[in-house]
């Protein structure tokens, strides 16, 4: 139970250790360990109020996420992360609001939510950690699983076409789109620093290897590995020559483009823009309704309508 | 049209002015109008007029209405009663038809009281005058209207022509009828109102006294100072205003019959108080983002009729796992799977108690008027932020749609604050043992730094997984002690009527009307009858076996199927939760209301009852469109002597509803379901 306090106690820096919990139940090596630790670290970085982080997921071995996050956090159901966060969102301007999920989360049983949630441009930062496998039920085949993966569920190799993470966020409309990888902190990093300012429905899917179901599956683009870790050139609208040859992130159709290059494909921010969010907009529908109606107060409000029914 | 001639019971000597359009007056305390039509023709807005004019005149109203499955149009009907006395149900029997079509009239007329009259459209009906049951009232309701208006509005606006008709013979108040019309037309084009005003007009200058020969003036009700005044408004809204009564600012839906309106009317309300509803992508969005406000410290509310429900089980066990407040409204309707969605049925009790995997206890509420959609809402939050958990309100299509006006509630008392507590907390728990859970919405300072995780997993008290037998028990306990303490808190159950003796009939949801004026019109005839309406379904009130032991038989009516052991659904409850073997089952899936003689049939069978006391059409002439006339069977003029009584009397029986209550929507195999006992026992 709790004990309500009236004074404001004083603040003290937020740590590391502060927003640690339990230690999580990852298998060793699994490549959620770097994102949590990358997401630890921009949440001390950017000394975001303790009570202000809100941390949720789905369900899934990444959706254990808010576990190991010591502050407000939820732990939903199946595939819903994304309308469970929206209201949080839409109701809590105050918040900061991170969904964490996995491939099957998103991309298939939430598949749906994705498309709206990016449709109407909810401002929240959904981070979601693609193995390429489903991990918490022991290897089945996802929908980002490749063509030719050997699964409990294909066990003759998967034969559906995956899902293209980047086209299908960029077509939903969301309007921050980034890809990056678990085995690359700073870039990392820098993806979540900017999702998180990003105001709007911010995206990055990061490459997180399964090393229980899918080792190796991201060796092709970690140079520790003998890979090549491909950033997006983005364009510095320095009127240079070279700039002509960069990424324009306001572009849709270079998102595709790139979008399209095979995998392992090139990492950093896809797509970008500033198209309003549903939070504004609400708003300012809540806000002219209000001055028209001259600030009245609820009682006032409910009376007047019960007044027109009599 | 033609003057008539003169009518044996009515001697044009007697009356005292000479003028023979002059109506007669006669004094009643009680109406039953069902206008049958067409959807399009706006039957609806008439009788909504009707509605509210009862309303704004201190008299009871009930309506009932149909409206067609199909997309634009179809047959449809809008029953209003009104009434200076309690007003409980929309009535079994119609005292007024008044029909546009001949299907209309065909589909309808069998619904007339014997006596009653049928205002028709002679230019679209042909009445079988030589059925001297009912008194014929020839009206060229479509001609008249297009001469009224002119030649650009067509037939429209004949409902308001007839309006002005109805006006005429009730001797209404045809100020305040101008007036709502003006209102409700207000903001539009002028020249919407004007329309209106004219067919209203034409309608009620029609020199009808050429065709009837009484006028009907209802018993006026003198207010008492003091008194509240009267709102009309239907369940949907009732509900959605009972919602914003009770602070709840916040919620999301997807559209579906007929829960849709409550939607409609909170995403327009909702920002007016600096609130929100958000129209989701799909129903598992819509309970997962009001699950998202109620988190976030604001409680929210999400509905939909039994398909969305389904969709959205998952996640309202969650709300039980993870206790979190959350208001789920299900407007029934019939089912299974897409069923029928524009009829009324009561089969969705067990998915509202039971409709989830687990051990997943939830409040589960039932409205019994449309008045008490607005009270229940109020009750529905309180009970949801006290006790941290899911609570269903259980509504229907017949509640949906109806219309009633009751005493404007005391919103001064009644308004809550919705602003979450954010205040800071020194150390916190989300799921104490010993205790009712009470969150801290995010944006809450725990100054001990150890912060709570919400959760679908069974958890410890901090909200951290476990596996622990020890736990997973002792929170099992928890969330289900906690709904056994609000049955602790709930108020003794109240029996209508006789409180010993024959029969105990309970009822929940939109039946208690048909149910209380059974009782009603039983205890009348000497039986010894009581009611019980239970509003709380999940937890039961305590006490209630002490209330079976008063009673021989103890009856539960409800409108679901007798299922694979006789019972239904809240009379297998009972029977599960009491182990009473007296508890028997009155159960009927026609889609339909259930009309009072139905039940009465059902209670007593083979006995026969009194019709309620009404209105009677002592005289009336046959009116043919073409201006013949014919002299309808005399019956007394006194409504209330025992001969008319006698006369009126109905000889109840499941079969002879058969005739009655009838819409295009009626299942073909009503007589297999239902044995068919006396076909003619109204004639």
């Amino acid at each position: 139970m709790s004990d309500t306090l009236t004074a404001e106690p004083p603040r003290e820096k937020l740590t590391k250790k502060a927003i640690t919990a339990d230690h999580p139940t990852w298998c060793p090596g699994c490549g959620d360990f770097a994102v949590l630790a990358c997401y630890y670290k921009v949440l001390e970085k950017r000394q975001i109020d303790h009570e202000k982080i809100v941390t949720l997921a789905g369900i899934g071995c990444s959706s254990r996420f808010p576990y190991f996050v010591n502050g407000h956090g939820a732990h939903f159901i199946h595939g819903r992360g994304v309308p469970l966060a929206s209201g949080v969102s839409l109701a809590r301007p105050d918040l900061k609001v991170f969904l964490f999920g996995g491939d099957g989360d998103g991309f298939s049983i939430g598949g749906n939510h994705l498309e709206h949630g990016a449709r109407k441009n909810i401002n929240l930062t959904y981070v979601i950690m693609d193995n390429f496998v489903y991990g918490l039920t022991k290897k089945q085949t996802s929908p980002t699983s490749p063509i030719g993966f050997k699964s409990k569920t294909d066990p003759q190799g998967a034969i559906d076409q995956p899902v293209n993470a980047m086209k299908k966020l960029v077509a939903s409309g969301a309007t921050f789109v980034a890809r990056t990888h678990a085995s690359q902190v700073n870039h990392m990093i820098q993806m979540i620093e900017r999702a998180m300012d990003h105001q709007g429905f911010s995206v990055i899917e990061c490459l997180s290897e399964c090393v229980e179901f899918f080792p190796g599956a991201f060796d092709p683009a970690n140079p520790r590995k003998g890979g090549s870790f491909e950033v997006i050139d983005e364009k510095k609208w320095d009127n240079t020559p070279e700039d002509e040859n960069r990424h324009d992130t306001t572009d849709e159709l270079a998102a595709y483009k790139l979008a399209q290059i095979p995998f392992p494909g090139v990492f950093g921010v896809f797509y970008q823009n500033d198209r309003a969010t549903k939070n504004a907009l609400e708003k300012k529908w809540v806000d002219s309704t209000r001055e028209k109606l001259g600030q009245p107060t609820d009682l006032a409000l409910l009376q007047k309508t019960f007044d027109r029914m009599k | 049209m033609n003057p008539t001639p003169s009518l044996p019971e009515t001697n044009p000597t007697a009356l005292p002015a000479p003028e023979r359009a002059d109506l007669r007056p006669e004094n009643i305390d009680d109406a039953v109008i069902r206008l049958a039509g067409n959807s399009q023709d706006g039957i609806q807005s008439a009788g909504a007029f009707l509605a509210r004019l009862a309303g704004r005149s201190a008299q009871e109203v009930m309506t009932y209405m149909t409206i067609p499955a199909t997309i634009s149009g179809g047959p449809s009907i809008f029953q209003v009663r009104m009434g200076t006395g309690e007003v409980l149900s929309a009535g079994d029997e119609a005292d007024f038809l008044i029909a546009f079509y001949q299907h209309s009239y065909q589909d309808h007329i069998e619904f007339l009281r014997e006596g009653g009259v049928l205002l028709y459209d002679s230019d679209n009906v042909e009445p079988n005058l030589d059925d001297k049951r009912y008194v014929y009232v020839g009206v060229p309701i479509t001609g008249l209207t297009v001469e009224a208006l002119g030649g650009t509005a067509k037939d429209k606006g004949k409902n308001i022509f007839v309006l002005g008709l109805i006006a005429k013979i009730f001797h209404l108040d045809v100020e305040k009828l101008t007036t709502l019309i003006k209102e409700k037309f207000a903001g539009k084009d002028e020249s919407i109102a004007n329309t209106a005003i004219m067919a209203f007009t034409a309608g009620y200058a029609y020199p009808v006294g050429n065709v009837l020969a009484r006028r009907y003036q209802f018993s006026t009700v003198a207010k008492v100072p003091g008194a509240p005044d009267q709102i009309t408004m239907d369940g949907n809204q009732a509900l959605a205003y009972g919602l914003i009564a009770a602070g709840v600012r916040y919620g999301s839906g997807y559209p579906i019959t007929p829960w849709s309106s409550v939607m409609e009317t909170l995403r327009v309300e909702l920002p007016k108080y600096g609130g929100l509803f958000v129209q989701a992508e799909d129903e598992l969005a819509a309970v997962s983002i009001t699950l998202g406000f109620s988190y976030s410290g604001n409680l929210a509310v999400t509905g939909s009729a039994g398909p969305g429900i389904s969709l959205k089980s998952e996640a309202i066990g969650w709300a039980s796992m993870a206790e979190i407040p959350i208001i789920i409204i299900n407007v029934q309707r019939g089912g299974p799977s897409t069923g029928l969605p524009t009829n009324v049925e009561q089969s969705d009790l067990f998915q509202a108690i039971y409709g989830g995997h687990g051990d997943s206890p939830r409040v589960v509420l039932a409205a019994k008027t449309v008045e008490d959609c607005f009270y229940i809402a109020i009750e529905a939050a309180r009970i949801a932020r006290k006790y941290s958990t899911p609570v269903f309100i259980l509504s229907d299509t017949s509640l949906a749609t109806r219309i009633e006006a009751f005493d404007e509630p005391d919103l001064a008392n009644l308004m809550l604050d919705p602003q979450p507590d954010l205040r800071p907390r020194e150390t916190f728990k989300p799921y104490p043992l010993d205790a009712i859970t009470q969150h801290a919405a995010p944006g809450t300072r725990i100054i001990d730094g150890k912060y709570p995780l919400i959760t679908g997993l069974e958890h410890d008290e901090m909200g951290h997984p476990t596996g622990s037998p020890k736990l997973h028990m002792g929170m099992t306990a928890k969330r289900r002690a906690k709904l056994q303490k609000l049955a602790d808190e709930l108020p003794v159950t109240e029996v209508y009527g006789e409180q010993e003796g024959d029969v105990l009939l309970i009822g929940w949801g939109s039946t208690y009307g048909p149910i209380h004026d059974a009782v009603t019109r039983a205890r009348r005839a000497g039986e010894k009858i009581g009611a019980i309406h239970l509003r709380h379904l999940n937890p039961l009130p305590n006490g209630l076996e002490k209330l079976f032991s008063n009673f021989e038989r103890v009856l539960v009516v409800e409108m679901n199927d007798q299922g694979l052991y006789g019972y239904g659904q809240l009379a297998t409850l009972l029977r599960a939760r009491f182990c009473e073997p007296k508890i028997a089952s009155i159960t009927k899936t026609d889609g339909l209301t259930y009309r009072v003689k139905e039940i009465l049939g059902r209670v007593f069978e083979g006995k026969t009852f009194p019709s309620r006391t009404a209105m009677h059409h002592g005289d009336g002439a046959v009116q043919t469109g073409n201006g013949a006339t014919e002299v309808a069977a005399p019956l007394p003029h006194d409504a209330t002597t025992a001969a008319a009584t006698a006369r009126a009397e109905a000889k109840v029986s499941v079969a002879s509803d058969h005739a009655g209550d009838s819409t295009a929507q009626r299942p073909e195999t009503y007589e297999a379901v239902m044995p068919s006992k006396d076909q003619n026992s109204t004639a």
